[in-house]
């Protein structure tokens, strides 16, 4: 299937979601609400039949917090990375995707444990790396601890 | 297995819980198993990680392009080699620089070495595992011959660096291209050797035969990659679908089974092994004469946007996604490192399992702790 089509497929089922062009893949920002249906509909059309996620990212852009998805098809051999942002740094929550790729249910632990935010629906929302009672998500670009040392 | 299981739920009150760790020989590294018994046989299992988390993906966010590479030897050590291209890969990408066909070559070749020596490890430590304290003698003698060739080009023997944007450190070593033959030549005589011990000793194949069974599906949801991965029928060999270095100029079979137990995972190594002889042997005679390096700037600034990389390191898939701004560092960078998306099959494959064969299973995963702290 080539990008055009993927495109048009994605539309289809989410007529919110932006694309953007990087060399590599088909990029597709979508807005959280969608995200499991999407991604559940990608995983089960014949035609796309996303069944590998082979990379979720949490991300810190600054004033957004984003989840990236990378997924590629064993069968049909095309990828296809997805993404969804919030702005809400409080309390920053998306619906899980591990019950449809296994794999998402560590990722996501991990991208709790280092950002901070939550997956709803999820089995077991705990901290993967650090300890129970650490404070704070270090991977976001505003934490602090009395450790950090700036470097001049 | 579903009686076994079925068994095992109605004592739900009878749990015992033991923890498999964090300083257990078999688990090669710090990494804790909660393991819930019923008798001797596994109930569930839960990995604790976290022991020695080093937040590297935290450091290179204040680090260079150039300083990353260091510390992408310190993930899967076994691999480095491997960690380093695909960072240098990356960027290289991103800034749309063509490296000298020397360094391609050499990179590939490089891998190759990599991947063979930690194939000598893994099958000595798991033998060891399985009880057979010989092969970690006979694993860690071969290995030391690449050792050795790392040692005398690049001046260090595990975590050596040897990467860098834009081509590699400096130039190989003049007797480079001869110790690799000699190698072959040595190593091929001694492969055998590996199934005479291990290959086709009746114990070790009672016991791992079966053992710990993945589907094809479970791989791919699981998203369980490298030799751990094909040997349950999953065509995840990123040399093979979409090639880089100079992997489209070699012929080599991708090692793929169905059966998915201990035992095959153990064989798809072992084949593997061979396989990337025969890559060396068709590189090592072609490497073009040139720089060693393309000429950068001192200090590389990516252009804004996204890059993903992929490579196949000795255990999997190995993801480099970097996130720039157009700064001399990047915004964020992640690796998707093989071993991490292995390591959480153990429960799938150990629960019903006697607790002895829990070392086996595993040992069969090739588990690098390192690389799934980061």
């Amino acid at each position: 299937m080539t990008n055009e089509d993927l495109k048009l497929k994605i539309s289809s089922q989410v007529p919110d979601a932006e694309f953007s062009e990087n060399k590599q893949f088909t990029e597709a920002l979508i807005p959280h609400l969608s995200l499991h249906k999407l991604a559940l509909w990608l995983k089960n059309d014949p035609e796309t039949r996303f069944d590998y996620l082979f990379c979720l990212t949490g991300v810190d852009y600054g004033s957004e917090l984003a989840v990236v998805y990378h997924l590629n098809s064993t069968s049909h051999k095309h990828d296809l990375v997805l993404k969804v942002k919030t702005n809400n740094r409080e309390n920053p929550s998306f619906d899980t995707v591990c019950d449809i790729w296994r794999t998402a249910e560590y990722f996501e632990r991990e991208v709790f444990d280092l950002f901070g935010i939550r997956f709803n629906n999820h089995p077991d929302m705990r901290r993967l790396f650090l300890d129970d009672d650490w404070k704070g998500f270090p991977l976001r670009k505003d934490y602090t601890d009395e450790h950090t040392i700036e470097r001049k | 297995m579903e009686e076994v299981i079925k068994d095992i739920i109605i004592k739900e009150n009878e749990d015992y819980i033991i923890n498999m760790g964090p300083q257990h020989p078999s688990t090669h590294g710090v990494l804790r198993f909660e393991v819930c018994l019923v008798g001797e046989t596994v109930k569930y299992l839960i990995p604790h990680c976290g022991y020695i988390h080093r937040g590297i993906e935290k450091m290179c966010e204040k680090d260079t392009y150039q300083q990353i590479i260091h510390l992408t030897d310190r993930m899967d050590y076994l691999s480095a080699h491997i960690n380093n291209e695909a960072v240098c890969l990356c960027v290289e990408n991103a800034l749309q620089v063509q490296v000298p066909e020397r360094v391609v070559y050499i990179r590939t070749i490089l891998s190759e070495l990599s991947r063979i020596a930690s194939h000598q490890l893994w099958w000595a430590a798991f033998g060891m595992d399985m009880g057979a304290l010989t092969t970690f003698f006979y694993g860690l003698r071969d290995r030391e011959k690449i050792l050795d060739i790392f040692e005398e080009s690049f001046g260090s023997r595990l975590l050596h660096s040897f990467n860098t944007p834009g081509g590699l450190m400096h130039d190989i070593h003049p007797n480079f291209q001869n110790g690799i033959k000699e190698f072959i030549k040595y190593f091929r005589k001694k492969l055998p050797e590996y199934d005479q011990l291990l290959t086709n000793n009746v114990i070790f194949k009672e016991r791992s035969i079966g053992l710990g069974v993945l589907s094809k599906e479970d791989a791919i949801s699981f998203g369980i990659t490298g030799p751990s991965g094909r040997a349950s029928g999953f065509a995840c060999d990123i040399r093979k679908r979409f090639p880089y270095s100079a992997y489209d100029k070699v012929q080599f079979n991708e090692i793929l089974f169905n059966e998915g137990d201990t035992f095959h995972r153990y064989k798809a190594r072992i084949e593997e092994m061979k396989e990337s002889m025969n890559i060396l042997e068709q590189l090592v005679d072609n490497i073009p004469a040139g720089d060693y390096t393309a000429k950068l700037k001192p200090i590389i600034k990516l252009p804004v946007g996204e890059y993903y990389q992929r490579v196949e390191a000795a255990r999997g898939e190995l993801g480099v996604y970097i996130i720039s701004d157009g700064n001399k560092n990047p915004l964020r960078v992640k690796f998707r490192t093989p071993n991490f998306s292995n390591l959480f099959i153990m429960n799938k494959l150990a629960a019903g399992s006697k607790i002895a064969d829990l070392v086996a299973i595993s040992g069969s995963l090739d588990l690098v702790i390192p690389d799934i702290d980061r």
